[in-house]
């Protein structure tokens, strides 16, 4: 499948590097324009999550609810129980993490078609240190029932997420960075909740990811196999399959299992506590359709710490290089 | 001004509705008893008096809505709703808490959307209420429909009631009453000792509320407050309602141990546990008695 991903999008140098709260906020903004039944509620971070975009539009169908957010999901679900279709943003560790039991029975149990776009999520977050990088709201949205989890890959994709969640029924959670990552996808590019993209084909690992883990996977790809001289299939080189599973739940389970049984072996990646998240996801699913020899990588159950985010990556090995590192002790090259 | 022999229908009514409630938590063996007992006289004011609404068309939009945040009293509403006409049959009334029933323990809005919502954990159906009061400004149907939201004194621990007591103000949802039922009783005692809650209207009254008391259990006075809090303009209206917890019944009365149990498994120092369902229900034909000779 032709993904019409940005042209060279591989050299991270040449590519526009954007956040996905960026991407988030001017989807929502964009959505307003045609969806006169949509209503944004804020906690006091709406600029901050790029939620301005729509608060300035939009002011009347802005609610502002101050340093709030148990009200913002209630209000919220009053909403959605009286048809209205709302879109409640902040920060992920306040957003899902302090609002948590109010998301369970006022939005999930009566199945309520909210949408929760966060900033903030992942490591990514930088200096603000652990109190604001959140790194275990896959983990306590993906086990609520009636929920869909969304973790788009870019700045674009974020921006789809948004449109794409307004027709969907029920529960959406749309987990976004804080820090500019790489743009490699582009309008053109399909999206469709549900469905893995397979960005690269291969036949020795498959190479699951979501949100900016990606395009570290993509490049990992790349880099392996011109290694040992592709063209010759030479004794290092090694055919990754790199899947986007923007959709953490529900999984695609039939583009997985596709993968697995050609390759054999699964990696994943994500900016998120290994527990719970993404690799949780898979190895749920392939324990019990297709085990195979698996590595989840991401952040090692624990809390990391302030710093830049370049830093965080290195030292959490969340860049490239790290998450490289982890693949290939994997393989065991 | 309510009549006399219309203030008889609606004590008779509320009567009835707690002889309801008796029969469903003794046959459900589990269930709260006081909260839905004190209310009773509320719950029969608001269906057959003052809520605009359909029980043969419970999804017509221009029907008030009712928000039930403390959902554990829904006994007191199955009840009311069982009397006022809604479809909900005398047989169904004895799967309350019974499995595949849709009278669930806590309120579920998807087996019966004429509750209008899900609601059990407390602190949490004042935002919602918010919600659907925003909801109908944005929609200018504020004047088409009114929103009331009844909540209990010990859910105002929880801070997010009062989060959503600021957003009500903020954005002068008028078209909004919540209704607190101030029984002075929570699970582990009375408010006071478990969480001093007084001066409560001096509470509202500063976050810029329209206050009204009543007594919970004197229709006329009931009644008015309601009909005058839906014409109240400008700001949200809250009205306290001084209720007797165990109301009918002399020996639940204002006792906090009476909270959460039903007849049969309350305590025992007045009345035993084998004959409480018995002598509850008799003390309550015995008021219908006087109210029918009044």
């Amino acid at each position: 499948m032709d993904y019409k991903l940005v042209k060279n999008y591989l050299d991270e140098k040449a590519i526009k590097w954007s956040p996905m709260r960026e991407g988030a906020g001017l989807g929502m903004a964009e959505l307003g324009e045609e969806k006169k039944d949509m209503v944004m509620l804020g906690a006091d971070t709406i600029e901050s999550c790029r939620a301005h975009y729509f608060a300035e539009k939009f002011p009347e169908r802005t609610i502002e609810v101050g340093v709030a957010e148990q009200n913002m999901i209630g209000v919220a679900a009053g909403l959605a129980y009286s048809g209205k279709v709302p879109y409640a943003v902040t920060y992920a560790p306040f957003l899902i993490g302090r609002a948590w039991e109010p998301i369970r029975t006022t939005i999930a149990y009566p199945n309520n078609h909210v949408i929760l776009v966060s900033s903030h999520a992942g490591i990514a977050t930088g200096s603000d240190g652990p109190t604001h990088q959140m790194t275990e709201d896959i983990a306590l949205t993906r086990c609520l029932p009636n929920f869909t989890v969304i973790c788009p890959c870019d700045y674009e994709q974020a921006k789809k997420a948004v449109k794409a969640a307004y027709d969907l029924k029920g529960p959406i959670y749309i987990r976004n960075a804080r820090e500019a990552t790489p743009v490699f996808t582009t309008p053109e590019t399909p999206f469709e909740v549900g469905k893995a993209q397979v960005l690269r084909e291969g036949k020795d690992l498959t190479a699951i990811g979501h949100g900016y883990m990606v395009y570290w996977l993509l490049q990992i790809a790349e880099e392996l196999s011109a290694k040992g001289g592709s063209a010759s299939g030479g004794k290092d080189s090694i055919d990754i399959e790199v899947i986007n599973m923007h959709t953490v739940k529900p999984l695609d389970g039939e583009t997985l299992l596709a993968s697995v049984k050609k390759t054999g072996r699964v990696f994943t990646a994500e900016d998120h506590n290994i527990i719970g998240g993404l690799g949780s996801a898979v190895a749920e699913f392939l324990g019990e359709n297709h085990p195979v020899p698996m590595k989840m990588h991401g952040v090692m159950d624990t809390f990391a710490e302030s710093g830049s985010v370049k830093d965080l990556w290195m030292k959490y090995k969340l860049d490239k290089e790290g998450t490289k590192q982890k693949l290939l002790e994997f393989l065991n090259v | 001004m309510l009549n006399h022999k219309k203030i008889k229908e609606l004590q008779l009514m509320a009567n009835k509705i707690r002889q309801t409630i008796i029969e469903m938590l003794i046959l459900a063996g589990a269930g709260h008893l006081a909260g839905p007992l004190g209310m009773a006289d509320i719950f029969t004011a608001l269906y057959f008096q003052v809520l605009k609404h359909d029980p043969k068309n419970p999804s017509w939009p221009k029907r008030d809505r009712l928000i039930l945040s403390n959902g554990h009293i829904c006994p007191v509403r199955y009840a009311a709703m069982y009397h006022a006409g809604y479809d909900i049959t005398k047989d169904e009334l004895k799967t309350f808490r019974k499995i595949g029933s849709r009278l669930e323990g806590h309120p579920n809005y998807l087996r019966m959307p004429a509750l209008e919502t899900s609601s059990g954990p407390l602190g949490e159906g004042l935002s919602e209420a918010c919600g659907f009061a925003i909801a109908a400004k944005l929609d200018k149907k504020d004047e088409d429909y009114h929103i009331w939201c009844l909540t209990s004194d010990g859910e105002h621990d929880e801070g997010m009631t009062w989060e959503a007591v600021m957003l009500a103000a903020k954005y002068k949802l008028d078209n909004l009453t919540v209704i607190i039922d101030r029984n002075y009783i929570q699970i582990d005692g009375n408010t006071e000792n478990v969480m001093p809650l007084d001066p409560l209207a001096e509470k509202y009254k500063s976050f810029n509320w329209n206050v009204l008391e009543t007594d919970g259990h004197d229709f006329r006075e009931i009644i008015d407050r309601l009909e005058e809090s839906k014409a109240n303009k400008g700001m949200p209206t809250v009205i306290i309602a001084h209720t007797t917890p165990g109301k009918g019944i002399s020996f639940m009365e204002n006792d906090y141990r009476w909270h959460g149990v039903p007849p049969g498994l309350g305590p025992e120092d007045k009345v035993p546990r084998p004959k409480q369902a018995e002598e509850a229900l008799k003390e309550l034909k015995a008021i219908e008695q006087k109210i029918l000779n009044s």
